[in-house]
């Protein structure tokens, strides 16, 4: 009784205060050695309050290289269901995809990621998403330093007046400058390879520049 | 676990032998145990005498090339479902060359622990496996790796011995094995080396071969009045056919065809007359397999139906410029040579992208090389740089005709990226709205630059202004270059402004005459040939050539020619220029082959004493040029 206004961290459940621990270890800075989470979501629509997560797909890059069998990807049954948004992910609310129910799809997801930095297209979108998801469950929002292949995408190009650089760059747009297969387009974890792909040669046309450490895709 | 990934890997996988051997359970298996390896172009995946890997690879994606270190020679390239590095593991030995990626590449690196009980259970995929350790043909590769050009299996090899040579196979002529019946009517055996756009058909008896006919014997037999159209094929064919086992190396071929004074052969499993026909093997077939002759690759090049079977043309052609340069034949004509192949690939491009558009173009157009294309100074892959000009049309159907033009474009740089130009950075490409317009929208664009030189426009002028049709309406381009001729005429304050362009390149040496070289990023410490070098002499023919007035010649070397013609009194110094230009390009062309680059950066600690000085005595002549642009333009404003 006490305790009810005065929640702590100690409080949190087991899972969380797993992934927590996990930021005690240092993240190494050598962006061929650290570990990469590459992550994407399908969700019922774009609405942080009404709309909910319906795939998890995410996926390592260590050393540019992605295990397979390491993949994450679950789907979540959800009472909210977005029509609109059906037609593009082609998830159906009574489909025959085995679902888990969203408290466990977090719990398994924490434990997946652990420290990790994030790698995302538009990934304050998914992050946020997720974070609502902790917040329904009584939990704070996401620890992991993210990135997003939209921004990253900016840093490559020319500093020129003929580019006009666009605010926003699509999945899509990156995924045709890069000829990348648009295969498993709108599948969490197809996304989340395109995603990681984009990233990968990112990465090598900025070293083409200068030296790229952790810290200067943060910057 | 079986997810969207491992699916895509096994759809990849069973598209290639021996994968396609496998159930498709084993299949999904296999493939979410893989690993997806991400490789930057020139970093090396295993090197001789490492130990095995715990994988071997197959190409997703891009292209590896085997060597061994200590000659540098490529062995063998592997492309697109190509496998490499499993016989070592097979065998238990460690590697014996080293695998380095040719171009960005993505690899599937697949368990040996899993593979390998999967090749001794399943007999097809063992099969395989012998066959190709065996013959040598093509995946896995061994100390004698000799070309040879056939294999049981139908995939043509993709070696060719000794010569050095890149040469992976665009035609696909074990595919067009034409067989006939004796009992066929000429008329119709005919027909079918017409539909088919072949030089011979097999006659054969169960399968086996009894006889041959060829476009000579159509022609000496019937067409001569000698037998009836309405003859059958055990008439006029020739008996017995001459065969050859599947196993031939060029050579062996080539000496086969002299010595019976024939230009097919007919190959079978053993060699004999009494097995099966494997394969057709045509002069043509052998010449484009050796890969050095131009005449050659241009009817390959056309022949192309494909992009995808562009490509491998290319890789034929730098073997061809590797040659040329090695048997150092003129910079002139190999640089002529060369454009021309290239040209024609962009056109054959071009073909392909409109056919697959469908709708044919609303109102004509020309596609435009611009920069180092369009002067035809690009030997090696470089970016692409282009433009489209399309006829004026109705203001209401502009954005139409646009669109139409956008799509097309998108089609063809893509298709451009496809065979190895990448993209240009700038984005100075016909996909690129600003660079796909009507006629009147560039005198417009074209008009604004000159009027209002800028840096920038001056920059674009000299970019654009070196532009030569590669496909499409001339008449466009003429039309155009007439307005910049006469727009330049009322407004020649812009030749004081590209003269001060052509005079800002960095300078190539320091005030103690040492090479300047750049300071930081991947290029730190290399000299920057292109734009320390090249581009002075290249933007002083531009200005120099455009006051006179004189178009149609956008080759460096050439521009300073004509202006040598032009202007005696400066003859020698043009001439030194028209010669520096020459150097200068093999000289990248020649650093770019050896490093698979662009060549522009070069490591001078790579460069011979002898190189150094030949490259510093093009210095010297840069500076004169540049003093002579510079006092003739000034005193042109005075």
């Amino acid at each position: 009784m006490f305790n009810f206004f005065k929640k702590n961290k100690k409080e949190y459940p087991d899972y969380w205060n797993t992934y927590a621990e996990t930021f005690k270890n240092p993240i190494s800075q050598d962006v061929d050695a650290t570990s990469f989470i590459v992550l994407d979501t399908e969700t019922t629509g774009f609405d942080y309050v009404s709309d909910r997560i319906l795939c998890i797909g995410a996926l390592e890059i260590r050393q540019q290289t992605i295990e397979i069998h390491k993949a994450f990807e679950v789907y979540i049954q959800q009472d909210v269901y977005g029509k609109e948004s059906a037609k593009i992910h082609g998830i159906l609310k009574d489909g025959v995809i085995p679902k888990i129910s969203e408290l466990e799809a977090l719990q398994l997801f924490l434990r997946y990621l652990g420290n990790k930095t994030i790698v995302a297209h538009h990934a304050f979108f998914d992050i946020n998403m997720i974070n609502k998801a902790l917040a329904r469950q009584g939990l704070p929002p996401l620890k992991n330093n993210y990135l997003d292949t939209s921004n990253l995408y900016k840093k490559t190009l020319l500093k020129s007046k003929f580019i006009t650089k666009k605010e926003q760059y699509s999945l899509d747009e990156l995924a045709d400058k890069f000829s990348i297969s648009k295969k498993d387009r709108h599948t969490a974890l197809g996304d989340a390879y395109i995603t990681a792909i984009i990233f990968l040669k990112i990465i090598t046309k900025l070293k083409e520049k200068k030296e790229v450490t952790l810290s200067i895709l943060f910057q | 676990m079986k997810n969207t990934i491992s699916q895509r890997v096994a759809d990849f996988l069973k598209n290639y032998p021996p994968f396609n051997e496998l159930k498709n359970i084993a299949l999904e298996q296999l493939s979410e145990q893989v690993s997806i390896v991400y490789k930057e172009k020139g970093s090396v995946i295993f090197t001789e005498k490492e130990a095995g890997h715990a994988f071997f690879y197959i190409v997703h994606k891009g292209a590896i090339s085997l060597h061994k270190k200590s000659t540098d020679a490529i062995i063998d390239m592997c492309d697109e479902g190509d496998i490499f590095g499993l016989r070592p593991l097979m065998a238990n030995e460690n590697y014996e060359l080293e695998a380095k990626a040719h171009e960005e590449s993505i690899l599937y690196a697949i368990p040996i622990t899993l593979f390998k009980p999967l090749a001794l259970e399943n007999k097809a995929v063992g099969n395989f496996l012998i066959e190709s350790f065996a013959s040598n043909t093509r995946n896995p590769y061994s100390k004698i790796h000799r070309g040879k050009l056939y294999s049981e299996a139908t995939e043509p090899s993709k070696e060719t011995p000794g010569i050095g040579l890149i040469d992976v196979q665009p035609v696909q002529f074990s595919k067009k094995i034409a067989i006939c019946s004796p009992t066929t009517t000429v008329k119709k055996i005919a027909e079918l080396m017409t539909k088919k756009k072949i030089g011979s058909i097999i006659i054969a008896l169960d399968k086996l071969p009894v006889g041959i006919i060829t476009d000579k014997d159509l022609r000496n037999k019937i067409v001569t009045g000698k037998f009836p159209i309405t003859a059958t094929a055990d008439e006029i064919m020739t008996s017995p056919v001459i065969t050859y086992p599947s196993s031939l190396t060029i050579t062996q071929a080539q000496m086969a065809m002299m010595k019976s004074n024939i230009s097919h052969l007919c190959l079978t499993e053993d060699g004999t007359p009494n097995t099966k026909v494997v394969g057709m093997l045509s002069k043509h077939d052998i010449m484009v397999s050796l890969g050095n002759n131009p005449a050659v690759l241009i009817k390959a090049i056309k022949r192309a139906k494909k992009i995808k079977h562009l490509k491998p043309i290319r890789h034929s052609v730098m073997g061809l410029l590797r040659a040329y340069l090695q048997g150092n034949i003129p910079m002139t004509l190999i640089s002529k040579i060369i454009s021309e192949l290239n040209d024609a690939c962009m056109k054959q491009v071009i073909k392909i992208s409109l056919e697959k558009i469908k709708n044919p173009p609303p109102v004509k157009f020309a596609w435009l090389a611009i920069g180092s294309q369009g002067r035809s100074e690009q030997m090696l892959h470089t970016d692409q740089d282009n433009a489209l000009i399309f006829e004026d049309v109705e203001e209401e159907l502009l954005p139409k005709t646009t669109a139409y033009f956008l799509k097309l474009s998108q089609l063809i740089t893509k298709g451009l990226n496809d065979i190895g130009y990448e993209y240009c950075p700038a984005e100075m490409m016909a996909s690129n709205p600003k660079w796909c317009l009507s006629l009147s929208e560039w005198k417009k664009s074209t008009s604004h630059w000159i009027i209002n030189p800028g840096i920038d426009e001056v920059l674009l002028s000299s970019i654009f202004f070196d532009y030569n049709v590669v496909y499409g309406e001339n008449k466009l381009a003429n039309e155009l270059s007439e307005h910049i001729f006469y727009t330049v005429k009322k407004y020649p304050i812009f030749f004081l402004h590209l003269a001060k362009g052509a005079l800002q390149n960095p300078s190539p040496t320091g005030f103690f005459r040492q090479f300047l070289v750049e300071q930081d990023g991947d290029h730190k410490d290399t000299f920057d040939v292109k734009s320390r070098a090249l581009r002075p002499l290249t933007d002083a023919a531009r200005v120099l050539i455009l006051s006179h007035y004189i178009k149609g010649i956008n080759n460096t070397a050439e521009r300073f020619e004509k202006l040598a013609e032009l202007e005696p009194n400066n003859k020698e110094i043009y001439l030194a220029c028209s010669y520096a230009s020459k150097a200068l390009l093999k000289f990248r062309t020649k650093q770019g082959l050896s490093n698979n680059s662009s060549g522009r950066f070069i490591a001078l600690n790579d460069l011979t004493k002898e190189e150094k000085i030949k490259l510093k005595r093009t210095f010297k002549t840069i500076k004169e040029i540049q003093e002579l642009v510079m006092h003739r333009f000034q005193l042109k404003v005075m």
